[in-house]
C-alpha cells in the first residue's frame, strides 16, 4: 500500500511486471469473492436487458389490449399485463432504466458532494473543518424520509413547470436522495485525508514544491478511493430503494412513467386477482439490489488492503 | 459527529472515583444538551428554509372560494403571521414551537399536539416490537455466525441477512399481504386502531393484526444489525484478553457472553440508537401498507393536503427523536463501557 516501506529495494525491483499494479490485484481479489464476481455478471445482463430490451422486445409500455387485462404470464404477454392490458414485459424493462438511471445519477451526486465536502474538511485544519463537519451531521440527524416526501410534495410543481414533468421529477428525486446521501462519503474522505495527508509520499510531494491542490488532486484523492468506490456501491442500491419507496408512497414518478416502484404503487390493489403484476418489478428491485450489495460486499474485500481473506 | 469524537477522546481517560461520579455525570449530561442544542436549531432552520421557499400556500383554497370575500382572506392572513419578513416568522415559529404550541391543523381543525399525540402511541407500539424483534433475532444470530465464522451457518445466515435488505419492505409487506391474509386467510391486512373487544380477546387481536407490520419492520432491521453484531464480535473475540479469558479455563459460554460480548455490544449500540429516528421515518412505509394510523400516515396525510403545521411539527418531533436517541446512546456507552468517563 502507498507510504509502506519495501523490505530491500532490490526485492521491489525483481518483481516488476506490471500485473502487480494495484488494480490489477484489487481485481484477483475481487474474482476470489464469487458471489461479487457473479453478481457483477447478473447486474450486467441486467443492464443490458435494460438498455436493448427495448429495442428488441418491441411491444410498447402504453399499448391497451382489453382483451387480456390483468392475464397471468403467456406467450404473448411474458409477464402478464396489468389492469389495462398493458404488457408488463414492456413496462418492466422500460422502468427499469429509470430505476437504474435514478440509482447511478443519485449515487454520482452523492459521491461528488461528498468528496468535495470531505476533501475540503480534511484539508483544512481549524474552522472550515469544524463547521463542514457540523453540516454533515446536521443532515445525518435529520430525518430522511419524511425530509425527502416534504421536499418532493414541495418542490414537484415548480420544476415540473420550469424543465417539463418528466425531467422535472427526475432531477428532483435524483438531486433529493443524492442530496441526503453524501454524508457517509464525507466522513469516509475526510477520515482518509486525515491519516493520508501526515504520510510520507505526500510530505515528500510537498517538499518537491507541489501546491495544496495539486497534493490533494495527484496524491491525496487517489490514495482514498477505495472506501468512495465502496461507499458509491451502497449508494446505488439505497437510491434505488429510496426511489422505489417514494413511487409506493405515491411521491415518485407521475403514473405515466412505469418506474418499479410506481409498477408497484399501482398493483398493490390486485393482489388476490393479478399476484403476477406486483411480483416481477418486485423481483426486479430485489435482484438488482441484491447483485449490487453483493458487488458492494466484494469491493471491500478487494480494496482494503488490510483485510485477510 | 461531535459525539464520537468525545467518545474517542474520552477512552483515554480513566475512572472517576465513585464519590465525584453522580455529579459529573450531571455535568455530562447537561454538556451534551448544550452540544444538541446548535443541532437542534440548525434542523429548526433547514425545516423552516424548506417549507418558507416552498411555492405551496394554504390560503389558495379561500382564495378560489368565492364566499370568502378577498379583504377578509387579506385579514386572515395578516392576522396569522402570513405577511411577516420570514426571520420574523422564523423566530416567532421557534418560540411557540419550544413553547409545545405547535398550531392548528389547516384541514383536521383541531390542535396539531392533540394529533400528534394521538397517533404516536401507535407508533411506538409498533416500532417498539419491532426493534424487541430484531435484537432477539440479530444477536443471537449474529453471536453464533461470528463465534463459528464461514461455517454453514453463518453463511446462511448470512446470505439471508443480504437477501433481508436487498427487499424493499414495502415488497415484503406486500409479500406478507399476499401470504397470510389472502392465500392463508389467518391474518387481517387492515389494521384497527378501535378494537370493541376486552380482556383476553383485546390483547389477541391486537396481537393478530400487530404480527405482520412488526415482523416487516423487525426483519428488515435484524438484517442489518446482524452484520453489525457478528463483525463486531470477529473483531473483539481475537483480542488478547478473549484469549486470556480462554486461558483461565473458563467455559467457551462465559467468554463469549460475559467477555466477548459486553465489549462487542459497544459499537452495535451506537448503531442501533443512530438508526432509531430513522425507523421512525421509514415507519411511514409499514404503516401505508398496512394502514397503520401512527405518525408516519398522518405525515402522509399531511402532505399530500397540504397541511403545513402538521408537517413541520410531525417532521420536527421526528428530527427531536434523534437527537434524543443520540444523547441516549452517549449515556448508554458510558454505562456499558467504563473506561469512559462522564468528563
Amino acid at each position: 500500500m502507498a507510504g509502506s516501506t519495501p523490505a530491500s529495494v532490490i526485492a521491489e525491483l525483481g518483481k516488476q511486471p506490471a500485473s502487480t499494479s494495484l488494480w490489477a490485484e484489487a481485481w484477483r481479489r475481487f474474482k476470489r469473492h464469487r458471489l461479487a464476481y457473479w453478481s457483477l455478471w447478473m447486474l450486467g445482463l441486467l443492464v443490458l436487458a435494460v438498455l436493448l430490451g427495448p429495442l428488441v422486445y418491441k411491444v410498447g409500455i402504453n399499448d391497451i389490449d382489453f382483451q387480456a387485462r390483468l392475464a397471468p404470464p403467456s406467450w404473448r404477454h411474458p409477464l402478464g399485463t396489468d389492469d389495462l392490458g398493458r404488457d408488463l414485459l414492456a413496462r418492466v424493462l422500460y422502468g427499469g432504466r429509470i430505476s437504474l438511471a435514478v440509482g447511478f445519477a443519485s449515487m454520482v451526486v452523492a459521491i461528488v458532494v461528498g468528496v468535495a465536502v470531505g476533501a475540503i474538511a480534511g484539508i483544512s485544519r481549524g474552522w472550515v473543518d469544524a463547521a463542514l463537519m457540523w453540516v454533515t451531521d446536521l443532515f445525518l440527524s435529520l430525518p430522511q424520509l419524511p425530509m425527502l416526501l416534504v421536499l418532493i410534495f414541495f418542490f414537484r410543481d415548480g420544476l415540473k413547470a420550469l424543465v417539463g414533468p418528466e425531467v422535472g421529477i427526475f432531477l428532483l428525486i435524483v438531486l433529493v436522495i443524492g442530496g441526503f446521501r453524501w454524508m457517509p462519503a464525507a466522513r469516509v474522505v475526510r477520515a482518509q485525508f486525515f491519516s493520508l495527508r501526515e504520510k510520507e509520499f505526500v510530505e515528500a510531494a510537498r517538499a518537491l514544491g507541489a501546491s495544496t491542490p495539486r497534493v490533494v488532486a495527484r496524491h491525496i484523492l487517489p490514495n482514498s478511493l477505495g472506501p468512495v468506490i465502496v461507499a458509491a456501491t451502497i449508494d446505488v442500491a439505497a437510491a434505488i430503494i429510496l426511489e422505489s419507496t417514494l413511487s409506493f408512497l405515491g411521491l415518485g414518478f407521475p403514473p405515466d412513467i412505469p418506474t418499479w416502484g410506481r409498477l408497484l404503487f399501482d398493483a398493490k390493489d390486485y393482489l388476490d386477482i393479478a399476484m403476477h403484476w406486483s411480483l416481477f418489478p418486485g423481483l426486479a428491485i430485489f435482484i438488482t439490489v441484491l447483485a449490487i450489495s453483493f458487488i458492494g460486499d466484494g469491493l471491500r474485500d478487494a480494496l482494503d488492503p488490510r483485510r485477510v481473506m | 459527529m461531535p459525539t464520537a469524537r468525545g467518545r474517542l477522546a474520552g477512552r483515554a481517560r480513566t475512572v472517576p472515583a465513585p464519590a465525584e461520579a453522580s455529579s459529573s455525570l450531571g455535568n455530562y449530561l447537561l454538556r451534551r444538551l448544550l452540544i444538541a442544542l446548535p443541532s437542534l436549531l440548525g434542523i429548526s432552520l433547514v425545516l423552516f428554509t424548506v417549507l418558507a421557499l416552498a411555492p405551496g400556500d394554504p390560503f389558495e383554497e379561500l382564495a378560489t372560494n368565492p364566499a370568502v370575500p378577498p379583504e377578509v382572506r387579506l385579514a386572515l392572513r395578516a392576522q396569522l403571521g402570513l405577511d411577516d419578513p420570514v426571520w420574523q416568522r422564523y423566530l416567532h415559529w421557534l418560540s411557540s414551537m419550544l413553547q409545545g404550541q405547535w398550531g392548528f391543523s389547516f384541514v383536521s381543525r383541531i390542535d396539531v399536539d392533540t394529533l400528534i399525540w394521538q397517533r404516536l402511541p401507535v407508533t411506538i407500539a409498533v416500532v417498539g416490537a419491532a426493534i424487541l424483534l430484531a435484537l432477539a433475532v440479530a444477536l443471537p444470530v449474529g453471536v453464533l455466525a461470528a463465534v463459528r465464522p464461514y461455517s454453514w451457518f453463518d453463511r446462511i445466515a448470512s446470505t439471508l441477512a443480504f437477501v433481508g435488505f436487498s427487499l424493499p419492505t414495502f415488497f415484503i409487506g406486500l409479500l406478507f399481504i399476499l401470504l397470510f391474509s389472502i392465500k392463508l386467510d389467518w391474518l387481517p391486512f387492515v389494521f384497527r386502531a378501535d378494537i370493541s373487544a376486552t380482556g383476553w380477546a383485546w390483547w389477541w387481536e391486537h396481537f393478530k393484526q400487530g404480527v405482520m407490520p412488526v415482523s416487516v419492520l423487525g426483519l428488515a432491521l435484524a438484517a442489518s444489525w446482524m452484520r453489525y453484531v457478528r463483525s463486531s464480535v470477529l473483531d473483539v473475540i481475537r483480542l488478547d484478553y478473549v484469549a486470556t479469558a480462554r486461558s483461565k479455563g473458563l467455559s467457551e459460554r462465559v467468554v463469549i457472553v460475559k467477555h466477548a460480548l459486553r465489549n462487542a455490544l459497544l459499537p452495535v449500540v451506537t448503531l442501533v440508537m443512530l438508526q432509531l429516528p430513522q425507523l421512525f421515518g421509514g415507519a411511514i412505509v409499514t404503516e401505508q401498507i398496512f394502514r397503520i394510523p401512527g405518525i408516519g400516515s398522518l405525515l402522509i396525510d399531511a402532505i399530500l393536503r397540504n397541511d403545513t403545521p402538521v408537517i413541520m411539527a410531525v417532521t420536527f418531533v421526528l428530527s427531536v427523536l434523534v437527537i434524543l436517541f443520540n444523547l441516549l446512546a452517549d449515556i448508554l456507552y458510558g454505562w456499558l463501557d467504563p473506561r469512559i468517563s462522564y468528563r
